[in-house]
């Protein structure tokens, strides 16, 4: 059969699974419908909930202005697919083409897309993160449980990290009126994200609201009463802190275990896939029936060295989704990169931090509108001489003009003048990120390198 | 590169019914330096872009002398500009004041509560056109209707319309373009004139308001709101000046365009009567399609910009021209064809970036509901002028009539 | 009726806010929170707020069977 007779069969008749039930997935299932795949679809979702949408768990359910129950995600059209929910994917045969299923099932694909996503880093110590009042924040059940507990009263909670999601507990603990400690163990909040000049904002932002933030230390050890509930939190100060309730919010672990031995170039920092969304196996030779998209991909940016990006970001998922759901069903010469501009979002504390590119990359920061002072600013992130990321607190609307600066990898500093430029915005400064080396749970951008595999391949020459 | 005239051509009074072939042309090099001296920019992401650059100032301090002196732009010595004409951090700053007592996040359901009272409106201006054979749609509604509800909501009284009606007027075309010295002399005066005039009757108003508070925002803004602190008295006048003026010289023509854009397309007419939802996306496309601003001629450079091709030297005077930007047939489809339910329709119409337009949610309520109420109540309506007589504004661009003959009234 | 919305496309206009106060709301100048499965009461509403959103950020599934909206286009200067 000619390759093009077998895309056409595959088209209309194949096999298509789909790993991962969220965003992503669903957002993949919708793409492949409209374009034209008509074949089988089968879904398969760890949680036993039709795909919602997470960044509301951590606003708006948390404020208890939404049920966690009410964020299931508006379909774009019918996907007519068969939903595998709350049975999780536990191995791979990528010779079979066959998806090992938790209930002992499995399940055959001709081309399989993985969207399984990323899940709360635990509490390292199991017995203290099993004490009654000790959560994480990534799942609707998560929240649910949280809010359930926030919504009681507790007399303190302590949030554990001060990354975007530990920073927006914070907030809505605030805003419930709660007393609320972070502990985090970098300078300030958001600084592995944004670096150390906004962390500093950010730290006054959460002092201004009331927050007992608590930078530089670390979380020793939780103790529970004899009840088994959670009481008191050591720091490595030597501080304690009372807390009925305790946020654990360290960032996230990929869900990558299922594929250990699948022969997939699948780890710790992800899956690698090319720009085509086409995964990697092990000895760096990309495969033609498996793709990635969203949290759990990490691929090759042009705009940033061609390092490997992964990417905890909602817009990264449903652009990362259609690309691939496009390329599955696509000749090779009509296939499309994925070169999404990482953006993300957030809202604390009454302000909407907004980015665009990699701040992370960054060496310098300059201020070029607004006042850091009053929490309303664009910042420019420059690495070696041109322009890599920018940042608005309160000033979105200047951002795609940043955007296509960095697309255009523009000189930095920028050489033009700026409406609202203060006398803070003349000069760039050191954008103070901490030590790339050292671990980091507030990036949600996480540059890992220019090898698709975790896996070094030592390369030994022939001796003469 | 210089055009031939284009921008004396669209400002033209004979080509006022229809400048969209004008545009068409001048879409052809998407950035041209007119020989009035203004760049005019006419495509849609070309538009778009300078509305997000920061390198581009509303502030007229920012042209060269020559640029403020060849379009006009000199500074008032009597007041200092509306927010309009302002950059941040001044501009962020009035514009959250303004907004604090109109809408979102301190007063959310200011316009949404004014539903019923809208609705209200429209329906006695109609109920007013009952007897007649023909209404001038201007004169009979979607004029007062506008200025009905923008002198409830600031708190001024609509019985003095009859003395600021014609201040509003002189200010509104003030940013219109003028070709002769003697022209810009005499236009310049009069506007600095209506704008002293208003700003003395608008500064009683606040006085007054100031000492006793009502529930408008005059009061609103004369007590001053939450962290930005309070406007001054000065910056009160020039802000409410600039709501009023807005707030009647356009929706007017909205709701006109509207009408005149329905009577010529009569499926999409008997489609709103049977759909009444339809107003919604069909009010959109109206904004993109014959849009009450026509053109932002009142942006200067900060910097050297280089866009399109074309370096727009600092200081220089910059038209950003929306209606042609709406119309670019690369960002829409059948972009000259009027599609009540256009989707994605991304339009230029309230302006984009940290100018866009203060009122749109009002005045996008005042044409849905009063567009809908039109074609359910006017019986047999047809164009008794087509096209209409317009308003000199190329700007502000509208007809200052619309003869529309009718078999009645229903209820 | 369920809706989301991108808010990396949201450049903070709050046109949602002033047309569904009870479904949209601004906190503080910029940040927007939104009721992701509204009542069918607020479906004028919605719609209103969806067709008026100057960057089409926002996706509604109405329910009904009719397209959601918002879903489409350029999302950026570019």
């Amino acid at each position: 059969m000619s390759v093009d007779g077998y895309l056409e069969a595959f088209r209309s008749q194949g096999r298509i699974v789909v790993v991962g039930a969220s965003l992503a997935g669903l957002r993949a299932a919708e793409a492949l419908r409209d374009e034209g795949f008509t074949g089988t679809l089968t879904m398969i979702g760890d949680e036993p909930h039709e795909p919602y949408d997470r960044p509301p768990l951590s606003k708006q359910v948390l404020l208890g202005k939404v049920p966690p129950d009410h964020t299931a995600l508006p379909r774009r059209r019918l996907v007519d697919a068969e939903w595998r929910l709350g049975v999780a994917a536990t191995g791979l045969d990528l010779a079979a083409k066959r998806v090992q299923l938790s209930d002992g099932d499995s399940v055959e694909y001709d081309r399989l897309l993985i969207t399984t996503g990323v899940r709360a880093r635990p509490w390292p110590r199991e017995l203290e993160a099993e004490l009654d009042g000790v959560f994480v924040l990534r799942t609707r059940d998560d929240a649910t449980r949280l809010h359930h507990r926030l919504k009681a009263g507790p007399r303190g909670v302590l949030v554990i990290g001060a990354g975007f999601t530990g920073s927006e507990i914070a907030s809505a603990c605030r805003e419930r009126g709660l007393s609320v400690t972070v502990a985090e163990r970098g300078a300030a909040p958001l600084v592995g994200a944004l670096g150390g000049v906004v962390g500093e904002v950010a730290a006054e932002l959460q002092r201004s609201h009331g927050v007992d933030l608590r930078c530089g230390v670390q979380v020793t050890g939780l103790e529970g009463d004899a009840a088994g509930r959670v009481r008191t939190a050591h720091f490595s100060d030597g501080a304690a802190v009372e807390a009925e309730v305790v946020v654990v919010a360290l960032g996230a672990t990929r869900n990558t275990e299922w594929l250990a031995d699948s022969g997939l170039g699948a780890g710790p920092r992800g899956i690698a896939c090319d720009a085509g969304c086409r995964a990697f196996d092990v000895r760096g030779i990309v495969t033609d029936d498996v793709f990635v998209a969203g949290d759990v991909a990490r691929s090759p940016h042009p705009l940033f060295g061609y390092q490997f990006l992964s990417l905890e970001h909602w817009g990264n998922a449903v652009a990362q989704a259609e690309i691939a759901a496009h390329n599955m069903v696509s000749a090779s010469t009509d296939r499309r990169p994925h070169l999404w501009m990482p953006s993300f979002w957030s809202a604390q504390f009454g302000v909407n931090i907004k980015s665009v590119g990699v701040p992370p990359m960054a060496d310098q920061i300059i201020v070029t509108q607004g006042s850091l002072a009053e929490h309303r600013f664009t910042a420019a992130y420059g690495h070696q001489g041109r322009i890599i990321a920018a940042v608005t607190f309160d000033q979105a609307k200047w951002l795609d003009f940043y955007e296509s600066e960095i697309e255009r990898a523009a000189p930095f500093p920028p050489e033009f003048p700026t409406v609202d430029r203060r006398p803070e915005g003349m000069q760039p400064v050191p954008a103070g990120f901490p030590d790339p080396s050292l671990p980091s749970h507030g990036p949600t951008v996480t540059l890992s390198g220019h090898s698709p595999t975790d896996r070094r391949i030592t390369f030994t020459p022939r001796r003469a | 590169m210089t055009s031939v005239a284009l921008l004396h051509r669209i400002t033209d009074f004979a080509n006022r019914p229809d400048p969209y072939p004008l545009y068409a042309e001048l879409r052809k090099t998407p950035v041209v330096r007119d020989e009035a001296g203004p760049y005019l920019v006419s495509t849609y992401w070309e538009i778009r872009s300078l509305l997000h650059d920061p390198r581009i100032s509303s502030d007229a301090r920012n042209l060269t002398a020559e640029a403020a002196k060849a379009t006009g732009q000199d500074q008032d010595p009597d007041l200092p500009p509306n927010f309009l004409r302002l950059d941040p951090p001044e501009h962020d700053r009035l514009r959250r004041l303004a907004t604090a007592p109109f809408g979102p996040p301190d007063t959310p359901r200011r316009v949404y509560d004014m539903h019923g009272e809208l609705t209200d409106v429209v329906a006695e201006l109609i109920d007013g056109c009952r007897g007649k054979e023909q209404i001038d749609l201007v004169d009979d509604i979607s004029y007062p209707f506008p200025v009905t509800v923008i002198c409830r909501l600031l708190g001024v009284p609509r019985e003095d319309e009859k003395l600021f009606h014609e201040w509003a007027d002189t200010i509104a075309a003030g940013p219109d373009p003028v070709v002769t010295d003697e022209e810009r002399e005499a236009k310049l005066e009069s506007v600095r004139r209506a704008r002293r005039e208003l700003a003395g009757y608008l500064a009683g108003l606040i006085e007054e308001r100031r000492r006793s508070p009502r529930d408008d925002m005059l009061s609103a803004m004369a007590a001053g709101h939450g962290a930005d602190g309070r406007m001054s008295p000065v910056e009160a006048v020039t802000t409410s000046a600039l709501l009023l003026v807005a707030g009647h010289e356009t929706t007017v023509n909205l709701i006109t365009n509207g009408m005149l854009t329905l009577l010529r397309n009569p499926d999409v007419l008997q489609r709103l009567r049977a759909e009444p939802d339809l107003a919604v996306p069909l009010v959109e496309e109206l904004l993109r399609f014959e849009p009450p601003v026509q053109m932002l001629p009142q942006r200067t450079t900060l910097a050297d910009i280089d866009i399109a091709g074309t370096i727009i030297p600092k200081g220089a005077s910059v038209y950003l021209m929306l209606a042609s930007g709406s119309r670019d047939p690369q960002r829409f489809t059948d972009a000259d064809r009027f599609i009540p339910d256009r989707s994605d329709n991304q339009h230029l119409g309230f302006g984009h970036g940290l100018h866009a337009c203060f009122g749109a949610p009002l005045a996008r309520l005042e044409a849905q509901l009063a567009l809908t109420a039109l074609v359910r109540r006017l019986d047999a309506p047809r164009l008794a002028e087509d096209p209409p007589p317009y308003r000199p504004n190329a700007v502000l661009r509208g007809p200052r009539h619309l003869p529309i003959a009718i078999g009645g009234i229903k209820d | 009726m369920r809706l989301v919305v991108d808010l990396n496309r949201c450049q903070g206009y709050a046109q949602c806010a002033f047309l569904a106060p009870d479904v949209f709301t601004m906190h503080g100048d910029e940040a927007l929170m939104y009721d992701p499965q509204p009542d069918d009461e607020q479906r004028r509403n919605v719609r209103r707020a969806a067709e008026a959103c100057p960057v089409r950020a926002i996706t509604v599934e109405y329910g009904d069977g009719a397209p959601a909206a918002g879903t489409a286009g350029a999302s950026r200067v570019g």
